[in-house]
């Protein structure tokens, strides 16, 4: 349902204000805080960095923080490099990745970092992202064939291939499905922009033959169809994938095998 | 995290309250927004019609709200619904029909456009009216 209120306690409060260092090339960083254990109101943290003291990705940035200002401040990050999707989040105002988002793209004196939006949090930018996981799965991202296996392998032209570029390079990082105002309000019940741009992958694989059994499960008045094109996924993909166009063509796909 | 202990609900990350909307989201929201609107500008529509039918003086009512300043205003914002609504729609059609204007850039664009064609529009439909 729509609720464009955050819930009681979700709301975060004004937070410890760090100090700031002597410097020309310092920057604000307002971090969205919370720790379980602490309880009460999420709230907003302001650091102050030196960008001359670290690498030029906001991930340079809360790793410096990290090590050299507050070591509770808790973030997913793994291959720095845009492949693994570990820390997406939400910087400026927009979801992407932390480690392909140099702090000079962004705008303004202070950068707001948060965790992906409308998602429960496990603790500062740490969201508990089972919900969207469990999505993924839902749409089977494997291969399903009813034919005998070939003996060497499943074989497809390069024109089929070509098919699945735009759509296999997803990292699932999340950042798009938690864009999207219809997941903010129905992400319970509609799958969302990832999980819809993976299910479209399988559906055009040449090699896949459950086509059919794939468009039953996604035939319902939400899991598909609360996609109103706001484009908001295909605005933030750190990837340049296009979430939205995927979902056309799944709607294509649902209105020609009536026709 | 099953069987953690923990009790105290997970706070939401904020959403609307820290988003930096993209031209794209403004005309998603108004494409509903105007939408509505329609809807109570059809009411109006009928208002007239039954105006119109009743007499002289029925009419001469309506007449005189719709040339009010507030009147005008409402007239002003029903224009640029309709001509927004039109232009957006014809969008959707494209979308969900040919399948062209994903590209993040040309869709924020056409957004934008769609918003220009609405306000200058009903600017030139005031003018048009004013010269008769």
């Amino acid at each position: 349902m729509v609720q464009l209120t955050l819930p009681k306690g979700s709301a975060p409060k004004k937070g410890k204000v760090w100090p700031k260092p002597e410097g020309k090339s310092v920057k604000a960083f307002k971090i969205y805080r919370y720790s379980p254990e602490e309880g009460g109101n999420p709230r907003w943290d302001t650091f102050f960095v030196d960008t001359t003291k670290c690498g030029p990705m906001v991930l340079d940035i809360l790793i410096y923080i990290k090590n050299n200002i507050d070591s509770t401040l808790a973030f997913r990050r793994s291959c720095r490099e845009g492949v693994c999707g570990s820390c997406a989040m939400s910087i400026g105002g927009q979801n992407t990745i932390a480690c392909t988002k140099g702090w000079d793209e962004v705008a303004g004196n202070t950068i707001t970092i948060a965790p992906l939006p409308s998602q429960p949090v496990i603790k500062d930018l740490i969201p508990d992202l089972t919900n969207f996981y469990a999505q993924h799965a839902y749409v089977q991202p494997f291969l399903k064939t009813d034919t005998p296996e070939p003996e060497t392998e499943w074989t497809q032209s390069e024109e089929d291939r070509e098919e699945l570029d735009g759509l296999y390079e997803c990292i699932l990082c999340a950042s798009c499905s938690t864009s999207c105002p219809s997941y903010w309000w129905n992400g319970d019940k509609y799958l969302g922009p990832a999980a819809l741009l993976q299910a479209y992958r399988w559906l055009i694989d040449s090699r896949d033959e459950a086509t059919g059994e794939r468009l039953d499960d996604l035939e319902d008045p939400f899991k598909l169809y609360r996609c109103h094109t706001i484009m908001n996924c295909a605005q933030v993909c750190p990837k340049g994938l296009n979430p939205a166009k995927a979902i056309a063509k799944i709607k294509h796909m649902m209105v020609e095998r009536v026709v | 995290m099953a069987g953690s202990g923990q009790t105290d609900p997970r706070p939401l990350s904020p959403h609307l309250q820290n988003w930096n909307w993209h031209a794209t989201m403004y005309g998603s929201i108004f494409h509903r927004v105007t939408g509505a609107g329609l809807y109570g500008g059809a009411f109006l529509i009928a208002a007239w019609l039954v105006a119109l039918a009743t007499g002289p003086e029925a009419y001469a009512l309506v007449e005189s709200i719709a040339f009010s300043l507030p009147g005008q205003l409402l007239l002003f914002l029903w224009a640029m619904a309709v001509l927004y609504h039109l232009a957006n729609g014809l969008r959707h059609l494209i979308w969900d029909g040919p399948g062209v204007g994903f590209d993040p850039k040309v869709a924020s664009r056409w957004s934008i456009f769609n918003f220009a064609f609405a306000i200058l529009g009903a600017a030139a439909i005031w003018s048009l009216a004013s010269l008769s």
